[in-house]
């Protein structure tokens, strides 16, 4: 094997990586099979008519294989193509993926994060399929699916797939990934520099990164950058059980009341860092990882079991 | 869209025995190879979607040169092409050549 074929999980970094390679070296190795391959050219419908370049896959890589021995179904989005971002075909994938495992007595799926929301090109079917997949993923949580999202990509998880982000059992968040609907240029757009400044790139980390969103508890994991990292944290979250019942979502509900009301008045991620206890806040930007998670698992606002 | 179709005789068929291989990724400046073993051992196609029009002569030049220097024969290359320069689709060309010669899974 030579070096650009290297699959060790623990020497690939996710956020360099593509779609495909996190998913191979992610699952147990030469487990996974694709539903609906590139070589069936499943390609968007729409972009053709603006002149623009498709992709064999539209973006979305989905089928399953095992993760240590057990069966599960995963979904991956290959956030360099049009910004990982949703449209009819690379949403109906997901959809299908997240039925299609409730006729297959499937337990687990994976979503692999990597996009800046809906394609603007193909808008309104892009739109429908995050409303479509929101539907899907909870149904098929209710049936007691556990649907874990992991986020570390170079396009993070914006827009629709914040959304359905939030809707998911658990997330698993490295540095790299950043979680949010509207982005740092939408904010600075619509609300002014003087709200948001997209171009202070520390602020968009501060605020969006992984970091913030893991000690807010969005993210319930918190992963280094490579595949083995991201492994290890998935495995651990499937060790919890997944509950998705009234109590959870009250739970959760409360849980956002309060968070609103502790945090609502800071006006920079630092001081909610603070203000949930941590000594020296200036120092989490810059810690290694392995620091950093072990701070973050003695926060409670970081360790709840809502969801 | 501009659409192209290169076919070419080969004398060395593609070694390995994998289906398929895709490399690359549709993006600014790069490109997707979809490599397929689906031809008869001596020919080879590649068949290339671009928005870059005009670039024909470009694109046959190194097709042509790719055949000539790397074993192809059996081999239906697609490409998606986001706008590479040749240097770039003569090594998207080459890693997927590459990569259908690993084993079967």
């Amino acid at each position: 094997m030579t070096a650009p074929f290297l699959n060790d999980p623990a020497a690939v970094s996710w956020y360099e990586a593509s779609a495909r390679k996190r998913v191979v070296t992610l699952l147990d190795p030469g487990s996974f099979l694709e539903f609906i391959g590139p070589e069936q050219r499943e390609m968007s419908p729409h972009l053709g008519i603006f002149d623009l370049p498709k992709q064999f896959d539209d973006g979305m890589i989905v089928g399953h294989g095992t993760l240590r021995s057990e069966k599960i179904f995963v979904a991956a989005q290959e956030g360099r193509f049009m910004g990982g971002a949703f449209g009819e075909v690379h949403g109906a994938k997901l959809t299908g993926l997240l039925r299609a495992a409730l006729k297959a007595d499937i337990q687990t799926v994976l979503i692999l994060f990597d996009t800046g929301g809906v394609r603007l090109q193909e808008a309104n079917a892009g739109e429908l399929a995050i409303a479509e997949i929101m539907r899907a993923l909870l149904e098929a949580r209710a049936a007691g699916i556990r649907v874990v999202g992991l986020v570390g990509g170079r396009a993070g998880c914006y827009g629709g797939g914040g959304l359905i982000s939030g809707c998911c059992s658990a997330l698993v968040v490295s540095e790299q990934g950043r979680i949010s609907v509207s982005g740092p240029e939408v904010i600075e757009t619509n609300k002014g520099v003087e709200e948001f400044d997209s171009k202070d790139r520390a602020l968009v980390w501060r605020t969006m990164g992984g970091k913030n969103r893991r000690l807010i508890g969005v993210a319930d994991a918190f992963a280094d950058d490579t595949v083995g990292s991201f492994r290890d944290a998935t495995l651990a979250l499937l060790e919890q059980p997944g509950r998705f019942d009234l109590d959870t979502l009250q739970a959760e509900q409360t849980r956002l009341e309060v968070r609103l009301e502790r945090f609502g008045h800071c006006a920079d991620a630092a001081e909610i860092w603070t203000a949930l206890g941590i000594e020296d806040a200036s120092a989490i930007p810059a810690m290694a990882a392995e620091d950093f998670v072990a701070i973050a698992d003695r926060v409670q606002e970081a360790s709840h079991d809502a969801r | 869209m501009e659409t192209l179709t290169f076919h070419h005789k080969t004398v060395t068929p593609a070694g390995g025995a994998k289906a398929q291989a895709l490399v690359g990724v549709v993006a600014s400046g790069n490109l997707e190879v979809l490599v397929e073993r689906t031809l008869p051992p001596a020919e080879c196609t590649v068949e290339i979607a671009t928005t870059a029009h005009g670039f024909g002569d470009i694109w046959r030049a190194v097709v042509g040169d790719f055949v000539a220097r790397y074993p192809a024969g059996g081999l239906r290359m697609s490409i998606n092409d986001g706008g590479a320069r040749p240097d770039t689709v003569a090594l998207r060309l080459a890693q997927g050549v590459r990569l259908i010669e690993e084993d079967a899974l």
